[in-house]
Formats: C-alpha cells, structure tokens, sequence
C-alpha cells in the first residue's frame, strides 16, 4: 500500500444515503452525515478502494 | 487508483434514477469495467435491453444502445448482430423482462447460440412495477401480487439458459462486486451466447415486503447464500441446502448462429 495519505471524494449530488459505503469499509473511516456519506477518519483509510467499488450510485472515488 | 467511470457515461445522465442501494448501479459499473478491461470500442459495441428498472442501464451508457419492448432486447440484439456480425452485442436486463415475457426470446437466444453476452439482473421482481411476483420470486416470498405468499417455485436462471443451449453460463451477485467485472469479460470473450446472471436486490418493492430492515441486510444476504462452484465441490448436500452457486457455472464450445448463417449465405450465393 503506498504512504502518501489517501483523497476521498464524495460527490454529494450523487449519494443517495444507502449506507453502502460506510457498512463495508474494513476500517470504518465513513460515515453517515444526515443523507449523504461523508469522511469521518481519513488516516485509516486503507486505500483498498471498497467503497468507491460497491457505490451503486458512482458518487465515492478514493485516490 | 480511482477508476474513470464517467469516460463511458452519456454526459450529464447522473445520477441515475435507481433507488438508494439498488444493485443495478453495481453491476453498471461491474459492465464498464470489464468493457474497459477488454477496450470495447464504443462505435463497435452495442448494448440492448427491454424494459424495466435494470433495463434502463443502456440509456446511461455512452456506446451503440437500445431500449426497446419489454421482453424483447435477445429480439432487438439478434437483428443487431445478423446485420453487423463484427458488432459486440451486449443485452441487459432484468428477471421479470427477461423470463416471463421475454422468456421464449430469451431460450432462443440461447438454443441459437448467437454470439452476444446476456446480463440479466435478477431482483426477484418487477421492480419498476411496483413489485408483482416474476417467475424468479422465490416460493412463498411475498410481491404485491402475492400478498399470502408465493406458492409458485421459481426459475433457476442459469439451469434454464444451461438448458436451454447457451454456451457460457456464469452466476454474481451484486454484493461481490470485484467479480461482476470478470465474469461479464469473461462472458463477451466467450464466442457463442454467454449468460450472466447477477442476483441483485431491489430494496424498494423486494426488500421491504421481504422483511429486510435495510441494503445492508439485502447485501449480506447476497454475501452468505453465494458459494463459488469450486468451493461447492467439497461441500456435503446439507450443507449446500439454500446456497446458490456463483462463478463460471458452465462452458462449451459449439458453432454459432453468425457463422453458421454465413455459410448459408455462401451456400445460397452457388
Ligand atoms: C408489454 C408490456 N407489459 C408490461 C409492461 C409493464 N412492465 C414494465 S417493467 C415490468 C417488469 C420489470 O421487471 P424486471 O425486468 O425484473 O426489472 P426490474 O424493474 O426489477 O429491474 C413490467 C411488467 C410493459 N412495460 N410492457
Ligand atoms: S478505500 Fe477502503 S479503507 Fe478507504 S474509505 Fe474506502 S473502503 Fe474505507
Ligand atoms: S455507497 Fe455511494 S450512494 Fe451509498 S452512501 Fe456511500 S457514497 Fe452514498
Ligand atoms: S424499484 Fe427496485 S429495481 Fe427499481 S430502481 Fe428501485 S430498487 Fe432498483
Ligand atoms: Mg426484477
């Protein structure tokens, strides 16, 4: 895994809440902000790309 | 590394219009994965679908598409491809359009064996409807149509295309979605008539009918019926009980309908 530390974005037009992302994280860096996801511990992200693979909606990228 | 979705997305189309958690989204994503893994051109590919919620999916796609009649995208595609044989035809779809009403198109197209790839994303629904039974509504689950419960068994989508003649046949599920991308290549590699059924969740007219409290509780249930095919192969019977299979259920090589139509082209033209 590289060191730089991970860019989470979450576009927030597209999020339609459905928890997906922040169920499915292995180190519980999302959360859920009223509707939309939103970063609550960026430092333990992993990078594994879990969330931006399982968004049905195309709204989490992590670089 | 992120990946570049929006490079195959019809500008300004999002957000889709599938509800919170739907899993048709996932395996969009999954079908331009593996279309940029393999470098599908987007004049050269074309992507078919009938009617309902899954199929709305080409309409976002920013490649060769058709939304046609309800039941009847392997119709649609198979004049697709009997026009432009060098075309990539890829038909998606869901449960209800793909075999109840479309479901004599659909074994055609696998006795056929054209080459085209199936994605059919089984909901256990007519989501778009307002959720009616479809044949792949499980035995006593509960629709709008079947508020007793449903008393009716349910299709095995992959037996019925094995049976039916397709050549590749492969089973996902929305909640593995690393998988969805390499079946669904591996199915548009495959020369003949490639099915992949993804088993999919509609929260909206399934899930709470269903007794799921959330997506999360439909995405894990997704994670603990699935059992890979080689997996199975040390399993006892009981231990298989309520278990789907997942992976490249099955594989043959067989002539297929553009070649072999070619050659009664050839034998025409004498
Ligand atoms: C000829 C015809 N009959 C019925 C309908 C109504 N209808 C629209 S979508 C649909 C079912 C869709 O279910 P499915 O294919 O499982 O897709 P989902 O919405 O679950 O993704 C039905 C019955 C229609 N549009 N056309
Ligand atoms: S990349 Fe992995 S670790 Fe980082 S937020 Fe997404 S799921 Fe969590
Ligand atoms: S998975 Fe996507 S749509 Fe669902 S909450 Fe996370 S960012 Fe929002
Ligand atoms: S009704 Fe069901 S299938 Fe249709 S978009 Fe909503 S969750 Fe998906
Ligand atoms: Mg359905």
């Amino acid at each position: 895994m590289e060191k730089t530390p991970a860019n989470i974005e979450i576009i927030e037009k597209y999020c339609k809440g459905c928890h997906i992302c922040v169920e499915f994280c292995p180190t519980k860096v999302l959360e859920m902000k009223g509707f939309v996801a939103s970063v609550k511990n960026l430092e333990a992200c992993i990078k594994c790309m879990q969330c931006e693979l399982r968004c049905p909606d195309f709204a989490i990228k992590v670089s | 590394m992120s990946f570049d979705y929006d490079k195959y997305i019809r500008p300004g189309k999002l957000p889709h219009i599938w509800c919170p958690g739907c899993g048709h989204g996932i395996v969009m994503k999954g079908l331009i994965r593996a279309i940029d893994t393999l470098g599908l051109q987007k004049d050269n590919t074309a992507i078919v679908s009938g009617i309902g919620c899954a199929s709305r999916l080409p309409g976002y796609m920013d490649f060769c598409t058709l939304h046609t009649a309800h039941g009847r995208a392997a119709a649609f595609a198979t004049g697709v491809k009997m026009a432009k044989p060098e075309m990539n035809v890829i038909l998606v779809g869901g449960d209800g359009d793909g075999t109840a009403i479309g479901g004599n198109h659909f074994i055609h197209a696998c006795r056929r064996n054209i080459d085209m790839t199936y994605i059919i994303m089984n909901n256990n629904i007519y989501g778009m409807t307002g959720g009616q039974f479809s044949p792949c509504t499980p035995t006593g689950a509960k629709a709008s149509t079947t508020v007793y419960g449903n008393p009716d068994p349910a299709f095995d989508v992959a037996k019925l295309a094995i049976g039916a003649g397709a050549t590749f046949v492969a089973r996902g599920t929305a909640y593995h979605a690393t998988q969805i991308d390499k079946l669904i290549a591996e199915a548009i590699q495959h020369k003949g008539f490639s099915v992949v059924e993804i088993l999919d969740d509609c929260p909206t007219t399934y899930g709470r009918r269903n007794k799921f409290k959330s997506v999360i509780e439909m995405m894990n249930r997704l994670k603990d019926i699935a059992v890979p095919v080689k997996a199975a192969e040390k399993m006892t019977a009981e231990q298989l009980e309520g278990k789907i299979l997942t992976g490249v259920l099955y594989k043959e090589e067989r002539p297929n309908y553009t070649d072999e139509y070619a050659k009664v082209i050839e034998r025409a033209k004498k």
